[in-house]
């Protein structure tokens, strides 16, 4: 069992199971729109994981990496001659580039200077979202054009349900590829102590960068697919609170677990929906569920309950 | 031929002179031991040759080229690896990957085949790790390879940072205090361990408070109070320097390391 769960293929391949599991048990396209966004989220997630858990520096404006992606998609078409695909590349080569820029003044912060800078980042992506109307269409958003695959038309909630899901399965492989390579150990030393990693040769600066640039391209992916999916987006996409929530799924779902980031996008996604029964209680019952989360599995949901079950063997 | 040369170098912290004006020379393949007092600025020394920080005054050389101001993982590159006083363990990541981080530079180190986990990747994480385990094959420690770093107990832990320096293969490699709260059988470890490192050529840079480990392996000492120069020589010279013993060693001392040699 031990072994089974050390396998590279581990974690994608559970999320490989999850999403097909659920693409043919859940019957409604209410619920499979729904799993459609855990998908994107937990592709967010999961890139901001790679920065958060495990190299060790925390972003409180990845929406606004997100916001670029969904944008660029929204955008895109209107103003060059490409198609909303092409301009889904676009938007992660711009989120890349811009991560590049930000990262390299911001990530010699640390702590919670570098999670106030890196706020700011966000709100910056936010403003200039909702203040370029004619862009952008301002804060009451902007309808984005259907994308088409080699003169495939993609639409469809259950179509865009096994896109997200195949993206999320390559996102999760790919993210632990990057942990088991020497870049991945290289963030996960400067983690846990970058004097010791710059002694053994890890070039710190460049490393932190690597990290936030493919957090950013994850997460910029994820704004694209949703923008692609929804057909219309708002720039609270970007907004403060939606880095807020990418930050929580990563924490509650575990620092450094992949399975973590989709579990913690699932229940931030999930939950409000269930929740809605209670109606104006609805933001009060998730805030104590949230805290109850924590205080008893303070490591994160998956690192606590894979630790519970190691001491039961 | 001169490994290391370190001449006339300082810094002080809020007025405070922690090294001033230390010079001295270190030869290829030796053994150089760098003793004085708890606050003396031997780590602070260490922290200035290794690029850690930037000194305020002199210069550092790595076999006979300027590297002050160099950043640690250049000088990396240099042949130049450290250890700490108190313990900088990568302690999430298992025992092997801890040394592995150690081979880090000798790592093909392009992203995109690491995104891809390639072939090539594969092969050369499997490599590394071969690497690592012979190496803490050394240090004793093959048996915990898969274990999380943190589970080590400190003894442990202390070998493990001279592997994961190794790992780098270095020409120079500084110690500081590896046998510090050790037992005896694992001080006694600790040195065969050190004096088969300068056997194999590399050049060992010791700071370490255990008087008979110092005296019995060390060819020359540098003796440091108040961040100055107190005494400098051999074993022998060190010993008797009446400075050194009323700075450092005291009569207790200066006993305890001149039994060192029977
Ligand atoms: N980063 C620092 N900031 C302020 N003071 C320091 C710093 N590093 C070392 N010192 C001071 O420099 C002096 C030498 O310390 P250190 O080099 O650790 O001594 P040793 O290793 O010989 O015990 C001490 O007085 C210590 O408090
Ligand atoms: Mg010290």
């Amino acid at each position: 069992m031990g072994r089974l769960f050390n396998h590279p293929l581990a974690a994608p391949a559970l999320i490989a199971l999850i999403v097909i599991a659920c693409g043919f048990g859940l019957g409604s396209n209410f619920y499979l729109r729904v799993a459609a966004l855990v998908w994107i989220s937990a592709l967010a997630a999961i890139g901001l994981n790679l920065l958060m858990g495990f190299a060790g520096q925390v972003s409180l404006g990845h929406a606004g990496f997100f916001g670029i992606g969904a944008y660029a998609v929204a955008v895109g078409p209107n103003v060059l001659p490409v198609s909303p695909l092409l301009a889904l590349v676009l938007g992660i080569a711009l989120a890349a580039v811009i991560a590049y820029l930000v990262g390299r003044p911001i990530l010699k912060l640390k702590g919670h200077y570098l999670a106030v800078a890196t706020l700011g980042f966000g709100i910056l992506v936010y403003m200039v979202l909702s203040n370029e109307s004619g862009l952008t269409g301002g804060p009451d958003g902007m309808p984005v054009s259907r994308a088409t695959l080699f003169g495939w038309r993609l639409k469809g909630v259950d179509t865009w349900y096994w896109i997200t899901g195949g993206v999320l399965v390559v996102g999760a492989w790919v993210a632990v590829n990057l942990v088991r390579s020497p870049t991945g150990r290289a963030l996960r030393a400067l983690h846990d102590s970058e004097v010791a990693a710059r002694v053994v040769g890890v070039d710190v600066a460049r490393y932190k960068l690597v990290a936030f640039v493919v957090s950013a391209v994850y997460t910029a992916l994820a704004g694209g697919l949703l923008a692609l999916f929804n057909g219309f987006i708002t720039p609270d996409v970007a907004g403060f609170m939606h880095s807020i929530e990418f930050v929580v799924m990563v924490v509650l779902g575990g620092m450094g677990s992949i399975v973590g980031s989709l579990v913690g996008a699932a229940i931030l996604i999930a939950l409000p929906q269930a929740l809605s029964a209670f109606q104006e209680y609805e933001h009060l019952a998730l805030g104590l569920i949230l805290m109850v989360f924590m205080i008893f599995l303070r490591k994160g949901i998956v690192p606590s309950l894979v630790a519970l079950a190691g001491r039961g063997r | 031929m001169t490994a290391l040369s370190v001449r006339d170098i300082g810094i002080s912290f809020g007025g405070v002179k922690a090294v001033d004006s230390v010079s001295f020379d270190v030869e290829e393949g030796s053994i150089f031991s760098i003793i004085g007092p708890n606050g003396a600025g031997k780590t602070t020394l260490f922290n200035l040759i290794s690029g850690v920080y930037l000194p305020k005054a002199g210069t550092v050389s790595l076999f006979g080229e300027d590297v002050t101001g160099v950043a640690p993982n250049r000088l990396v590159a240099r042949g130049l690896s450290r250890t700490f006083q108190n313990l900088q363990i990568f302690f999430r990541m298992t025992v092997a990957e801890n040394v592995m981080v150690g081979r880090h530079l000798k790592e093909a180190r392009g992203i995109v085949p690491h995104l891809l986990s390639l072939p090539s990747v594969v092969r050369q994480n499997r490599d590394s790790r071969t690497e690592a385990i012979r190496l803490l094959d050394r240090i004793g420690l093959a048996g915990r390879a898969d274990d999380l770093a943190a589970n080590l107990p400190y003894g442990e832990l202390k070998r493990l940072e001279i592997a994961r320096a190794l790992a780098t293969e270095p020409k120079i490699l500084l110690l500081d205090e590896p046998a510090a709260g050790c037992n005896p059988k694992e001080t006694e470890d600790i040195e065969r361990l050190i004096e088969a490192i300068a056997a194999d050529g590399v050049t060992v840079v010791l700071v370490e408070h255990d008087m008979r480990l110092v005296m019995r392996i060390s060819n020359r000492l540098h003796v440091l109070d108040y961040g100055k120069t107190l005494a400098s020589g051999t074993a022998e010279d060190v010993r008797t320097n009446p400075e050194v013993i009323k700075a450092y060693l005291g009569t207790h001392g200066a006993e305890e390391a001149a039994r060192a040699r029977r």
